[in-house]
């Protein structure tokens, strides 16, 4: 562990991130707001919106995970014939290919049994496997850019990874589902 | 281990932990769904639902990551009742933390969303929701994840692949209905 275990040089370690990382959401917030009256005109696309940029940050947490242990553990390098590497990211497409077109389904089921929806399954599910799979794909990018970069810069990638993964998937999940929305609705 | 044992590992362990997740998330989504009233009663909180939430993720997900890598470098045990003042140290700045990093993305909203030319309710309201959405999610999260890599390390999984999806599923799902009731809360005793 790089970091010492007290409150405060645990909460200096992590303040900053933080604070950087909440501009960072506001700004996604921001493309929230400019859309609010057309999520509320389609309220499944509002249901899309948290397990879409959820799955995607969760997809490059799990590996961002991975690859701190591995990192604490001195079993991973940076190489791309690195075997470590190259399956957790085939691992996490796999995932992405498996989990989006059921998300699709499920909001679509659930939207329609509480609030309605106006919008065709194969149009919801076709939303949430496009944007689903862009993101993973970034986040697989994202995730191996940022353990390195903490890694160079002899920070714990505990401490950076994780977090700076999470907001950028949020902020992307945010514009990628409204770009794939402006061309499928 | 080849890239196929690799893949197929990572795979099969993190598959029904990104499926409670996605359910997680879906739920999520019907109630801010169903939120309607509250957005609109306190505008800016649209704005600030993905920093809020984020918050939670980031904080808790750190907490999560750590405890966990310090069980398998063997730096902490698995206790409950606290052996020494690691535990405490880390889970007490993940409280304040979050409490503080919501306070400021409050106040930021408040600040900006005039002059983008978006309508904002008044400092105090939206300041109390955060704080109170905050102080809720963060007790019951702590508890949570604690348990969760615990119990999980206990029984022998790799509490990496439980932290990430477990801690951002409970973060949406405690995020969104704690917030939820900060909001209720503030409206009630006269706010927005």
């Amino acid at each position: 562990m790089l970091t010492e275990w007290r409150v405060r040089s645990i909460m200096r370690a992590m303040l900053p991130v933080l604070v950087a990382l909440t501009l960072v959401e506001l700004g996604s917030g921001l493309v929230l707001g400019s859309f609010q009256a057309k999520l509320l005109t389609y309220p499944t696309l509002l249901a899309l919106v948290p397990v879409t940029i959820g799955t995607a940050g969760n997809l490059g947490s799990i590996l961002a995970a991975r690859l701190s242990t591995a990192f604490h553990l001195g079993t991973l390098s940076f190489a791309l014939e690195d075997d470590m590497l190259v399956g957790n990211v085939v691992a996490t497409l796999a995932h992405a290919l498996t989990l989006f077109p059921l998300v699709g389904v499920g909001a679509w089921l659930l939207t329609g049994l509480t609030v309605g929806t106006t919008l065709h399954v194969t149009t919801v599910v076709l939303v949430a496997l496009t944007s689903g799979v862009a993101l993973a794909a970034f986040a697989a990018v994202i995730t191996i850019v940022v353990t390195y970069v903490a890694y160079r810069f002899r920070l714990d990638p505990d401490d950076v990874a994780i977090p700076v993964v999470t907001n950028l998937c949020d902020v992307l999940g945010v514009v990628v589902l409204f770009v794939v929305v402006q061309f499928l609705v | 281990m080849t890239i196929r044992d690799v893949a197929v590992r990572a795979y099969r362990e993190a598959l029904p932990t990104l499926s409670a997740s996605a359910v997680g998330g879906l739920f999520a989504g019907v109630v801010l769904g169903g939120m309607k009233a509250e957005l609109r009663a306190v505008p800016g909180l649209l704005v600030l639902v993905p920093a809020l939430l984020a918050t939670r993720g980031n904080v808790f997900g750190s907490l999560g990551a750590r405890l966990a890598s310090a069980l398998h470098q063997g730096m902490i045990e698995p206790s409950f009742v606290p052996l020494d003042d690691r535990v405490p140290a880390v889970i007490l700045a993940s409280l304040a933390d979050g409490i503080l990093v919501s306070l400021f993305a409050a106040t930021v909203a408040y600040a900006i969303l005039p002059v983008l030319g978006f309508d904002v309710a008044p400092l105090a309201t939206l300041v109390s929701i955060a704080f109170l959405a905050a102080v809720f999610s963060g007790l019951a999260l702590t508890v949570a994840v604690v348990a969760v890599v615990f119990v999980g390390y206990r029984r022998g999984y790799n509490p990496d692949a439980l932290v990430g999806p477990l801690v951002t599923t409970i973060g949406d799902v405690f995020g969104i209905a704690f917030l939820l009731l900060a909001v209720r809360i503030v409206l009630a005793l006269g706010g927005g």
